[in-house]
């Protein structure tokens, strides 16, 4: 089974839920230090939970997600400029409200971490992190905003998140609010009573393609699962699951979002991620601007794709992948069998002569080289409605 | 689910049924609860020799690779065709229709190193203590 493990049980960190999914009877692993559920067995299983977010709603505790708040000191204006230095995407573009995808980079242009900046205030930003980079992180913020006239926070242990993803998220979430939801749009937040909770962040975010809530309570063990029983009660009649690690992973995978330390890493570069669109070099100097023009005049030597197997086989996280010829010409980031397509599918990095659609590739699993091609990304892409339907 | 007391087990979570020198071999209940929704199977081929304590075929579940390791040393005289196309089998009735293969063995005297289904069941609950201590 998999379950490298690298440091000892009594070391994991638990969120505020921990208690709650071993009495749900989850599946429990260690992710980046943590000890969260990969599944919930009385869910139905990794499938039966992806399944419920692609078709109505689920819930996932996503509290091992960290947030760093950058806000101003002295002079207005000091936290942006903060965050423009420390992040790749235009902070400055942001109304009060609103949310971006963005990245922290190295000099050298390669992540630190992927991050969501939200505009909480005039000049105040959240900085949603990974949590296996946490530390990190934090670390790495204030390492890089030092001199900046700015108070960076740690929030991590604040807050219980909980992520409401599905196409009836926000109808879930509507009962349990007094904020009108249909007035937030995809990458947006407002702040309104939740279960009670005065001034809950409530965030229309996610990492599962589909609609969905991300909202942030106060991390007290009583509080956090209040909430998590009100979700999963105003949820009951939409057949809402709790959902694990697993799923949120094929999810992801599925809409092609980067995770930490497969797609995207320390020694991976932004052009090379594809994350182009995010990265904003024409705002100003940031941390990693100089060597990304450096490398965007040279050209990528490798760029991430989708594949799908041809032949039987499921490509996973680091298999090699082989020209026709069969030399080694790039590597699997992430793999899994899509529950949505019915499909064998992973993302790759390969070089740039090789990430034409229907290129033909083989990927190497247990010495066999299994036949392969390159389709377009996203695999999957919800249809988006008119308008929100909000009850 | 039961383990059945006619079966041998391992610590690698397979089972195994022996008449005569013909074995069957699959994996146990715990072991497809552990691995979750199974998506595919890789078996040897007939006539395939398989050896004690090798990997003789993978199982994977949408989230993990799985190796199986062969609780006994013989050829394999058929295998579970059936799996390929319904691979999920193996949550349903780990114990009965998703036996893998059947193997005639070298020496079926050795099996009776194994775990009965009483001393297979403690090391599970043993080792479910162990991880959620």
């Amino acid at each position: 089974m998999d379950s490298s493990t690298t440091s000892f049980m009594s070391e994991l960190r638990k969120t505020s839920l921990n208690a709650l999914h071993r009495r749900l009877g989850a599946k429990m692993v260690n992710f980046g230090g943590w000890d969260m559920p990969v599944e919930y067995p009385s869910s139905g299983g990794l499938i039966a939970e992806h399944k419920a977010v692609r078709g109505s709603v689920g819930v996932f505790d996503v509290s091992h997600m960290g947030d760093i708040r950058i806000h101003g000191a002295k002079k207005p204006g000091g936290a942006l400029v903060a965050v423009q230095h420390i992040a790749m995407n235009d902070a400055s573009k942001l109304a009060i409200g609103q949310a971006q995808y963005s990245a922290m980079l190295y000099p050298e242009g390669t992540f630190v971490d992927d991050v969501i900046v939200h505009r909480l205030g005039e000049d105040d930003y959240l900085l949603v992190i990974n949590a296996g980079t946490r530390e990190k992180d934090i670390n790495w913020v204030r390492e890089n905003t030092k001199g900046f006239d700015c108070v960076v926070e740690d929030l991590s242990d604040a807050y219980t998140q909980l992520a409401i993803q599905g196409p009836r998220a926000a109808e879930v979430v509507q009962k349990l609010t007094d904020a009108d939801l249909s007035a937030i749009k995809n990458y947006w937040f407002t702040h309104g009573t939740v279960c009670g909770l005065k001034t809950t962040l409530i965030a229309r975010t996610g990492y599962t393609g589909e609609d969905g809530f991300e909202i942030y309570v106060p991390s007290d063990v009583a509080t956090s699962e209040r909430v998590w029983h009100q979700v999963t009660e105003a949820g009951r009649g939409f057949g809402i699951v709790p959902c694990g690690l697993g799923a949120r992973n094929t999810l992801r995978l599925e809409s092609k979002m980067a995770l930490y330390g497969h797609e995207i890493s320390d020694k991976i570069n932004v052009w090379e991620a594809g994350l182009d669109r995010y990265c904003k070099v024409e705002k100003g100097d940031f941390v990693g601007r100089t060597a990304l023009e450096r490398a965007k005049a040279v050209g990528v030597t490798r760029t991430l794709v989708g594949i799908e197997m041809i032949e039987r086989g499921i490509a996973r996280d680091e298999y090699g992948c082989c020209n026709e010829a069969g030399e080694r010409i790039g590597m699997v980031t992430s793999g899994s069998p899509s529950p949505t397509l019915g499909k064998n599918i992973a993302l790759a990095y390969v070089p740039p002569s090789y990430s034409a659609q229907g290129t033909v590739l083989y990927v190497e699993i247990r010495g066999q080289k299994c036949k392969a091609q390159v389709i377009a990304t996203p695999f999957y892409k919800r249809q988006k409605k008119a308008a929100p339907q909000v009850a | 689910m039961a383990y059945p007391k006619s079966f041998r087990y391992t610590k690698e979570h397979e089972w195994v049924d022996v008449k005569g020198d013909l074995a069957t071999i699959g994996i146990t209940d715990h072991a497809q609860h552990e691995l979750g929704d199974v998506v595919f199977v890789e078996l040897p081929k007939p006539g395939a020799k398989i050896e004690t304590g090798k990997s003789f075929g993978t199982v994977e579940s949408v989230k993990a690779v799985s190796e199986i390791y062969a609780p006994a040393s013989g050829e394999v005289i058929e295998i579970n065709s059936e799996l390929q196309n319904k691979p999920e089998t193996i949550n349903s009735d780990p114990h009965g229709a998703a036996w893998l293969i059947k193997v005639r063995l070298t020496n079926a005297a050795g099996i009776s190193d194994l775990m009965d289904a009483a001393a297979y069941e403690a090391y599970i609950a043993e080792k479910g203590k162990e991880t959620s201590a």
